[in-house]
């Protein structure tokens, strides 16, 4: 927890309430697990099959059907637990929540209650350059729910139920949240991390992140928590701003008005920016939660644990630590290279078969790649040059085969799929020129067709030496090695 | 050999419904009959009786004659095990593919599943039995007469004016009027014993996790366990074998190997440590009754048993644990019957809650809309710690009771159930009347424990159930007692007057 006084330096759009009012927002993530089948049983969650194809008899709910554990689930929601230092139960428990819904095929979804398996975490995040600590108060293991489709059947609705039975991990986080940037920066950490260990495939379009926004607002000073309202469904990091900034300012305007603000779920519309009730307390439902008892307890060892903890992959925040360790590279540039875990590994794949400087291949990485994959609005995942093709090309510079300044050409061409770099270097005569036999003949030409120039030069106009520089280049169609260039150049100018 | 004192007979009029499993294997074996022929000889009986009795939801004669014909191959081969050929009748709560598999409810009239249940595949497509029909039942398992089954109810074989017991009230009539020669069953508070006390068989509730429950319908999860129902320890030890063992598919079955059941029949029982709870001879129990049962206690003693008495002090918490924790379990069991999937859907319902209220108002009886509000009250918000925590306590209670009887002694005895069979309509109206018949039994299904109940004699010509209840996995030692005692009775021999 942190007190209103850390807040003072925030400097969001919403400020303009901020002097008044304070805003406690906790977040519930459901996190899609990227297992190959289902949490209870063997049918696979491959997103966008076709309807009903997925799904067996136990996602089905059918008579007599039981749940068996997909241990693949359960090694995520533990990974999940280690990254964020949190509390793994020794024993957990799956419990039924009941409500009826055409899409909940057993009328009850398979959940963690009073057990969970991962409780007491946290996440460091950083707003406007201000640390803070939000605790993450538990995260839990649950089945999803399938699908209903309510337009194109008529006056029915359709029910799909491929999603039933997808592992999801719910992490519900502390109401440590003060603004929906804080919210946002969060999310996006939490994003990073599930990312990072494999365990989600982040893709908010489909689902696999999914968010609610719990908000209320309290006048600054304040310690009793206000009350709530839950948001369901915000899924993108926009509307999950636009989502808590449109309810801070209604719950004020509501509680400056004289109003109570009302405890409900409200449903966030992107197509109007704004929330609207969906259901109120007092038509919540009674879960009726109780173990499962089709499930038994799931006993996790320290030795389960410690094995899972020596298989985690290395998180973002070490990650930057050592790219700028290990390769010298500034805190700018580690932190673009490790926002995305595939991202890093094409960085250090470059580096390690290149052999070049880690700050060269930082620079390539960060300006011209994925500037170009910016321009072509394409993903790393399906970038045309590969780490290897990348490396490619700046071994050629490490070689001098190539200048620099041709490489960059070399790299659109590579782009544009013509091919590996030596192809493009070779099929463009792109080759660079170190011959200094080849280049002082280069250099006695441009000599003798520029006479007048030679002599201003000599008589002591030291700034004609970038006009002899760009002749020769240009006489070399830039093929030339400048350094050899440059070297050259000074001898032959200088001496009569 | 009590089994043998009636020798195998010959040729085609033998009665192949008075033989023993193990009879019927060595005479497939013999070749004295065929697996065809012992399939008609029980169809051709079920045609005969089951009118009367009502105890098959549905007769599967052309499945069971190709089965037959199937074993009849293999036998040819030299091939198959102890019960390959021999027919059997499933209760009408196990999954068959292709075939209804009602669970005695409107609900499921119309359902037909597509997978087998574990132990219907353990039993037919490994084991090489015959499924004769599926047997009728108390809807959902719920009831303790048979009478709330869709399909109404079964009669009892000693008495068409009475009931067989429930909730397997089917399979116990079947096997007792020998239209099969043993059938599946399950126990949730007593279904297998009360209604094998009540109609003078051999009834077996394993420990919980021995029999995959993959494929069974949901009544209440932590209590269900399936068993079978037969004339004899004997033949019981030959099903139950075949059915037991680890399934991957059901997380609360036990991965740890199955005893040699039949091997453990002949075992001397000298020296046996049996406790008598003193809460089972309490008041209630029929006087009758209760001498028949200190008879068979007595010849126990014969058989070289040591009796001694012990404290079940929780016992007497039975009945209302269970009515918690049971009611419980099946509130969201049956939740999944919501008529948009499969099962009864109601017609003409214009909104969600409507189609809701109206197809399980419709498709579920009296006594398993009871006990839906009973548990989904005793879930609710602000009762769940007075009721159902409370119950799991006092659960946890009646289990320690019995870990601890179990140091001193290797098996419990007592009374199945407080009377002989009673008659058909007695207590529909009082359900607290009806839960009673379950007294003696539920403990053993709270505590997780094996038990079995086997006929120990008559009164007013009905048969009287005595139960033995054991240690965890110890099914063998139960089955082994009641075999001796078996051998040295004839109760078990005795058939219904117009079936034998």
């Amino acid at each position: 927890m942190v007190s209103s006084e850390a807040k003072t330096g925030l400097k969001t759009p919403d400020a303009e309430w901020a002097e008044k009012w304070e805003a406690v927002i906790g977040l519930e993530v459901h996190v899609q697990l990227l297992t190959r089948s289902k949490i209870f049983s063997g049918a696979p969650t491959a997103y966008g099959a076709a309807p009903n194809t997925q799904a067996s008899a136990i996602d089905l709910g059918l008579p007599g059907v039981l749940p068996v554990l997909n241990g693949e689930a359960l090694r995520m929601a533990v990974m999940f637990g280690l990254a964020i230092d949190a509390h793994i139960a020794p024993r957990c428990v799956f419990a039924r929540k009941h409500y009826f819904y055409p899409d909940l095929p057993k009328g009850y979804q398979i959940s963690q209650y009073e057990l969970p398996i991962v409780s007491q975490g946290h996440l460091d995040i950083e707003v406007e350059g201000q640390a803070r600590r939000i605790g993450i108060t538990r995260a839990h293991l649950e089945e999803d729910a399938g699908k209903s489709l309510h337009e194109g059947f008529g006056d029915q609705s359709g029910i799909d139920l491929n999603r039933a039975g997808t592992p999801l991990l719910e992490i519900v986080s502390e109401p440590d949240l003060r603004s929906p940037a804080e919210a946002v920066a969060y999310l996006k950490k939490l994003h990073q991390l599930v990312v990072y260990l494999g365990i989600c495939d982040g893709n908010m379009q489909e689902g696999s992140f999914r968010c609610d926004a719990n908000v209320s607002v309290r006048r600054k000073g304040e310690h009793k928590f206000g009350t709530r309202t839950e948001t369901k469904n915000v899924n993108s990091f926009r509307f999950v701003e636009k989502a808590i900034a449109y309810e801070i300012e209604r719950q004020i305007e509501v509680l400056e008005s004289g109003g109570a603000v009302v405890q409900e779920t409200r449903l966030f519309d992107p197509d109007r920016g704004e929330t609207r009730a969906m259901r109120s307390k007092e038509e919540a439902m009674d879960y009726r939660y109780f173990p499962d008892p089709d499930l038994l307890p799931v006993v996790c060892t320290q030795e389960y644990i410690e094995g899972i903890r020596r298989q985690l992959p290395e998180l973002p925040e070490a990650k930057k630590a050592r790219f700028m360790d290990h390769y010298g590279l500034p805190a700018y540039d580690a932190g673009v290279l490790t926002a995305e875990r595939a991202l890093a590994d094409y960085y250090e794949a470059v580096v390690e078969s290149s052999g070049a400087d880690p700050k060269l291949c930082a620079n390539w990485v960060i300006t011209d790649l994925l500037g170009g994959l910016n321009k072509l609005g394409c993903e790393l995942a399906a970038s045309p040059v590969s780490a290897g093709a990348l490396a490619g090309l700046l071994k050629r510079i490490v070689d001098k085969t190539v200048s620099g300044k041709l490489a960059k050409e070399v790299f659109e061409a590579m782009l544009a799929g013509e091919g590996s770099a030596d192809q493009i270097i070779a099929a463009r005569g792109l080759v660079q020129i170190t011959d200094e036999a080849a280049i002082v003949a280069a250099i006695e030409a441009v000599m003798a067709k520029n006479p007048s120039q030679l002599a201003e030069y000599r008589a002591g106009k030291d700034k004609l030496f970038g006009f002899f520089v760009g002749q020769v280049m240009k006489a070399t169609q830039g093929k030339a090695n400048p350094e050899a260039v440059n070297k050259l150049l000074k001898e032959k100018l200088a001496s009569p | 050999m009590s089994a043998g004192t009636r020798g195998p007979g010959a040729g085609s009029g033998e009665a192949l419904h008075r033989l023993s499993i193990r009879q019927l294997a060595e005479g497939l074996r013999a070749r004295r009959f065929s697996s065809r022929e012992l399939a008609q000889h029980f169809l051709q009986r079920i045609e005969a009786h089951d009118k009367t009795l009502n105890s098959f939801v549905t007769v599967t004669a052309e499945r069971a004659l190709a089965q037959a014909a199937a074993a009849d191959a293999r036998l040819a081969q030299g091939a198959g095990g102890p019960l390959t050929g021999i027919p059997i009748a499933q209760k009408d709560i196990f999954c068959t593919q292709g075939v209804k598999t009602s669970c005695g409810s409107r609900m499921l009239d119309s359902y037909v599943a597509p997978y087998d249940a574990t132990i219907v595949r353990k039993l037919h497509a490994e084991a090489g039995a015959v499924m004769l029909g599926k047997c009728n039942m108390d809807e959902f398992a719920m009831g303790s007469s048979n009478e709330t089954s869709w399909y109404g109810p079964v009669r009892n074989p000693w008495d068409l004016e009475r009931v067989p017991g429930g909730s397997s009230g089917g399979s116990v009539a079947a096997v007792a009027a020998g239209l099969a020669p043993a059938a599946t069953a399950t126990d949730t508070g007593g279904s297998i014993r009360q209604p094998a006390a009540l109609t003078g068989l051999t009834g077996i509730k394993p420990t919980y996790g021995r029999v995959s429950r993959y494929g069974m319908v949901a009544f209440a999860s932590s209590l269900d366990q399936a068993g079978v129902v037969a004339h004899s320890a004997e033949d019981a030890a030959y099903v139950l074998q075949a059915m037991a063992g680890f399934d991957p598919l059901d997380s609360t079955s036990v991965d740890r190997p199955v005893d040699d059941y039949c091997a453990a029949l002949d075992r001397p029982i000298e020296g046996l440590r049996i406790g008598l709870p003193k809460e089972y001879f309490a008041e209630g129990l029929d006087p009758a009754c209760r001498a028949a049962i200190e008879t068979a206690i007595g010849q126990f003693e014969r058989l070289g048993a040591r009796i001694c008495e012990i404290r079940l002090p929780h016992a007497p918490l039975s009945v209302p644990t269970y009515y918690v924790v049971a009611p419980a379990e099946a509130s969201s069991n049956l939740a999944r019957y919501d008529g948009v999937r499969y099962g009864h859907r109601a017609d003409g319902a214009r909104t969600l809650e409507e189609l809701y209220k109206k197809s399980r108002g419709e498709g579920f009886g009296a006594e398993v809309q009871r006990r839906i509000m009973i548990g989904t009250y005793v879930l609710s918000h602000g009762y769940y710690d007075a009721y159902y925590l409370k119950a799991q306590k006092v659960r946890r209670l009646i289990y320690d009771d019995f870990k601890r009887a179990f140091e001193t002694v290797d098996l419990v005895v007592g009374p199945t159930a407080q009377n002989v069979a009673f008659k058909l309509g007695d207590k529909l109206d009082d359900p607290v009347a009806m839960y009673l018949n379950d007294i003696y039994t539920i403990a053993a299904n709270l505590a997780g424990i094996p038990a079995l109940s086997i006929p120990c004699g008559f009164v007013n010509g009905l048969p009287v159930g005595l139960q033995l209840m054991g240690n965890f996995f110890d099914e063998a030692r139960l089955l082994n007692a009641a075999h001796q005692y078996q051998l040295a009775t004839d109760w078990h021999l005795r058939r219904p007057h117009g079936f034998e």
